[in-house]
């Protein structure tokens, strides 16, 4: 598990997110495996390519989208979901 | 024959087998019965780029580089490369017989994301035993070799009788090794391991002691290492399905450029096998008579077609109702409502005597590729 309010984290760099136009969405692909992604996840997950704090994606993603409302507290779940998928891994200083 | 879907069915999963040429001699081995005589009949590097782009294009997100050794072939490192170029996700199968912490580092550049090295047996003596090769130690080397280059690792273990006690063993190997996956794959019974199953299959006592002691294992290692368990189907009352159906995730290309729904499918008699020199990729998967012949369920004979549980299996393997009942078309005689579900019970009875008279194993080798080539014929 990740530790997201000390660590910066990004995409496990052994896994690949890509679109994917024949399945018209984007897929994380991982060994013999592959998840489809909500946008949601896209859009979290697309501004963890390089190593970044959790404080500062919620920060970018509200500037991004004001208007939702628990946004904080969704992005947290998703983070804990991505990590406990091996989706992010964290980068040590 | 068409069905009205095929556009919705998206291959995910490119198998390239590039070669059948081997340096093991497994028993359970699932290439064919014939070896080749030689590799001239081998699909070329520019062949299976084209391959691999029309694959692509299809949607196949997943490549699996097999074989055979796919590193006997020299131009295996640069078709990863393309592959990773054009998005596929590479997974390389080997033995690890060819590799070196070189080609690991050559293999890491081209793009691998992750390889599988298979084990013959959890010491040097079984190892050596089923692989027909003293590898064990290289084996070793390499899986550590793979791990230090921070590329996902999995180990594969094929079980069968002579082997299946050993399952902690390899548990405990893989997890100082630092594997991230185990498969603990027992034989399923095709090909060389349907001529070896009297002395490969396990008991039932066996199987359930294996699995136990996998989930011992678990329990008392919570770490990172994720085992998966693959039992073997003759102990189960409903048959699995072909590669997650016939013609709806994988397929598969041989070396010579036969396109198949699964490695087994040539086995089938009376069927025209497309290949990738006549046609597109794309046009074998949607319109071949092969990919449309059991896709679906409107193919099914009875007990399946008026089966309630029809579209959980699917009817099960057509390669293993062909094998088993030289019918395609007929139940998975797994399924214990097939009439013919006998043949699975007398299999396990007839494996259960340990005879040490009788027939020894037939390693996979030419020799033996000759004989048993000629009892198939025969029979």
């Amino acid at each position: 598990m990740i530790d997201f309010d000390t660590k910066k984290f990004h995409i496990n760099p052994n896994y690949r997110l890509q679109f994917e136009e024949a399945q018209k969405c984007h897929v994380l692909l991982y060994p013999e495996g592959l998840v489809k992604l909500s946008d949601t996840a896209v859009e979290i997950l697309s501004r963890c390519k390089q190593a970044v704090h959790k404080k500062t994606l919620i920060e970018d993603l509200q500037k991004d989208y004001p208007e939702a409302e628990t946004l904080a507290a969704d992005v947290s779940d998703f983070l804990e979901h991505a990590a406990s998928e091996s989706w992010l891994v964290v980068v040590e200083d | 024959m068409l069905e009205d879907n095929n556009n919705d069915y998206i291959p995910m999963w490119l198998l390239a087998e590039l070669t059948y040429a081997c340096p093991l001699q497994c028993p359970y081995c699932s290439n064919p019965l014939s070896l080749p005589a030689g590799r001239k009949e081998e699909l070329t590097k520019e062949d299976w780029i084209r391959v691999m782009k029309e694959a692509r294009k299809l949607g196949a997100v997943q490549i699996g580089f097999s074989g055979g050794e796919p590193l006997v072939r020299k131009d295996c490192v640069d078709l990863i490369g393309t592959a990773n170029d054009l998005g596929f996700y590479c997974n390389l199968i080997t033995s690890a017989l060819p590799l070196t912490e070189k080609k690991i580092e050559e293999c890491k550049e081209a793009g691998i994301k992750h390889i599988q090295i298979s084990f013959q047996g959890s010491d040097k003596e079984t190892n050596a035993k089923f692989g027909g090769t003293d590898s064990f130690e290289h084996k070793l080397a390499m899986t550590k070799a793979v791990i230090d280059k921070e590329i996902p690792l999995g180990l594969n273990f094929v079980l069968h009788r002579q082997n299946i006690h050993q399952v902690t063993d390899f548990l405990m190997m893989a997890e100082n090794l630092g594997a991230e996956f185990v498969e603990l794959a027992n034989t399923q019974y095709y090909a060389w391991a349907l001529h070896n199953r009297d002395k490969l299959l396990p008991s039932q006592q066996q199987l359930i002691e294996a699995e136990n002691a996998t989930n011992r294992f678990r329990d008392q290692h919570k770490g990172n290492m994720n085992a998966i368990f693959v039992a073997p189907d003759y102990y189960e009352r409903r048959p699995k399905k072909c590669s997650a159906g016939w013609g709806t995730t994988f397929i598969t290309v041989t070396p010579e450029g036969d396109v198949l729904p699964c490695q087994s499918a040539k086995i089938i008699d009376g069927i025209e096998f497309p290949n990738v020199k006549d046609n597109s990729l794309g046009e074998i998967w949607q319109r071949s008579d092969l990919f449309n012949r059991f896709r679906g369920t409107s193919w099914m004979t009875e007990p399946c077609r008026s089966c309630p549980e029809k579209e959980q299996d699917l009817g099960g393997c057509r390669c293993q109702a062909f094998m088993l009942t030289g019918d395609a078309y007929a139940t998975d005689p797994i399924c214990d409502k097939s009439p013919q579900h006998d043949i699975i019970e007398k299999a396990i009875a007839s494996a259960q005597v340990d005879d040490e008279e009788a027939q020894p194993l037939y390693f996979r080798n030419t020799k033996n590729s000759k004989k048993l080539s000629a009892m198939e014929e025969g029979s």
